[in-house]
């Protein structure tokens, strides 16, 4: 096996001979300035590492509206009633102090690729050798009639937040015998388990405080997206609270009166959560960027650049996402690692790694202890240029259990701080 | 090192077969993958594994013990499939190299 001292003796011996104009990884990365949008799963991952591998020389500005991280993973069991809004809520302290992240808490407003600038609402204008966009997802304007402007009195919570608190306060003041329905869009939406995670875990709470309650899933989508076997054994496992009906698209909704208008039916609620079709960021949409559906950004999935549109590169949850790629935050996180090191070679001037690889690891509580577990591994496949499933590895789970809820605990720890620490 | 090796640096060096010339960063970036769970260079903050300065012969055997279902798992025997042999032997490396 070569190693990198072997590499740098050879490598150097060559360059003695000939004009070595610098190979990735082989001493100075190139410095530059990076300027990444988005300080979630994806974008603050990158900020760290591209400052950690450069081991400073590049510079790396983050902008995120938010004054502190809120994550969505682990924010169902806040909805659920078993951990608190401080449980999934971090600070961006240790990105600037350890990593010398320059951390703007500000909202950005346009991206000029051609000036390489982005421009700010209330810092001015950065200019950049290199973009990130890490935007996550937004919700599409007008697909459910009745929907826009009225998220304080439907919420989505799909973004963590005061979004997770405000559903979490309509369960708590529910009447016992109330009725929760939750609205899925068609896929591909962002964290495909999530919201049979969360009625698993609302399900969980009301048979304990409010049994007599029930709990409507409505799936536009013809079956449970992920970990199917599974999910289906939990609902059971609540004992008739958990109505599953697929091919449930939402066409509108009384904000008045809490009523969901299917094509064939129309449900009153008592708490109503919806989730309304999304694509990519708005920062995403807004800068013109090609995308696929008129929703999602198309990228090289070697060096995360969008199509057409050298020196933008764009990841996590805002991507067309490759065959069974989910959109997850843990995707997210590895998608930031091959953008970084594309990125610092780039710089250098050399080609993004030919062979990336990326997977996926997303636990699902279905209950306050218990959970389930989906994985996979996605291989760079040159041909498709593209990551593909690596066919025979990955899987769920054999069994909701109390193991991988420990595991699932412990998981969220580290990636909070493979990002942020 | 094998002249094979030498061969395929020299036609990176060479701009040459850039294409299938490993990246020289490729066990740093693949070993980042599992940080998600096993912590920043293999240094958990608990309840999982920590990788960082295991003998890389022992993070291999655990991880054929993983693919073989020799040793059980809850997830690793199904995340080690995803891997090549030589890749995995690039993160054993890695880590064991980590304090």
């Amino acid at each position: 096996m070569l190693n990198r001292r072997d590499f740098l003796k050879t490598a150097g011996a060559i360059a003695a001979g000939s004009a070595l104009s610098g190979c990735a990884g082989m001493g100075r990365a190139g410095g530059g300035h990076v300027v990444v949008v988005g300080g979630g799963y994806g974008g603050a991952t990158t900020a760290k590492y591209l400052r950690m591998w450069s081991k400073g020389a590049v510079q790396v500005t983050l902008v995120e509206r938010n004054p502190q991280f809120v994550s969505c993973p682990i924010s169902n069991l806040v909805i659920g009633g078993v951990k608190q809004m401080q449980d999934i809520t971090l600070g961006y302290d240790k990105l600037r102090s350890t990593w010398g992240v320059n951390v703007v808490t500000d909202e950005v407003t346009a991206i000029d690729p051609a000036r390489k600038t982005v421009a700010t609402a209330r810092s001015g204008t950065l200019t950049y050798d290199r973009l990130v966009l890490s935007p996550g997802i937004d919700f599409i304007p007008g697909a459910v009639a009745g929907l826009d402007g009225n998220q304080d009195r439907i919420p989505h919570a799909w973004k963590a937040g005061p979004q997770t608190v405000l559903l979490r306060q309509q369960l708590t003041a529910m009447k016992d015998g109330g009725v929760y329905a939750i609205q899925i869009p068609k896929a591909p939406y962002r964290c495909p388990p999530g919201p049979y995670e969360r009625a698993c875990v609302v399900a969980n709470y009301l048979r304990a405080a409010k049994p007599k309650s029930k709990i409507l899933v409505l799936d536009a989508n013809p079956e449970i997206q992920s970990k199917k076997a599974l999910f289906t054994k939990a609902f059971d496992s609540y004992k008739g609270m958990i109505e599953y009906r697929p091919n449930s698209e939402l066409h509108a909704v009384d904000a008045a009166t809490l009523t969901a208008e299917l094509e064939f039916d129309k449900i009153k609620a008592d708490v109503l959560n919806v989730i309304p079709p999304m694509r990519a960021g708005n920062i995403a949409t807004t800068a013109g960027l090609p995308l696929i559906n008129s929703r999602w950004v198309d990228i090289d999935w070697l060096s995360y650049e969008a199509k057409g549109v050298p020196g933008v590169h764009v990841l996590g949850d805002a991507l067309f996402p490759a065959p069974t790629m989910p959109k997850s935050g843990h995707m997210a996180n590895q998608h930031a690692k091959v953008a970084a090191a594309a990125i610092l070679n780039l710089l250098a001037g050399e080609a993004p790694n030919p062979t990336p690889v990326v997977m996926n690891t997303c636990y699902s509580f279905v209950d306050g202890k218990n959970v389930i577990h989906v994985a996979s591994v996605h291989q760079y496949d040159a041909e498709k240029k593209q990551p593909m499933p690596v066919p025979g590895a990955g899987g769920v789970s054999l069994a909701a259990n109390e193991i991988e809820g420990k595991a699932a605990l412990a998981w969220a720890q580290n990636i909070w701080a493979d990002m942020l620490a | 090192m094998k002249l094979t090796t030498l061969f395929a640096m020299l036609c990176l060096i060479g701009g040459q077969g850039a294409a299938v010339a490993a990246d020289p960063n490729l066990a740093r970036n693949l070993a980042a993958g599992c940080a998600n769970c096993h912590g920043t260079n293999g240094k958990s903050l608990g309840g999982i594994e920590s990788l960082a300065g295991k003998p890389k012969e022992e993070l291999l055997q655990k991880i054929a013990d993983f693919k073989s279902g020799a040793k059980p798992a809850t997830i690793m025997h199904q995340i080690a499939k995803g891997y090549t042999d030589e890749q995995l032997d690039l993160i054993a490396g890695y880590y064991a190299t980590q304090e």
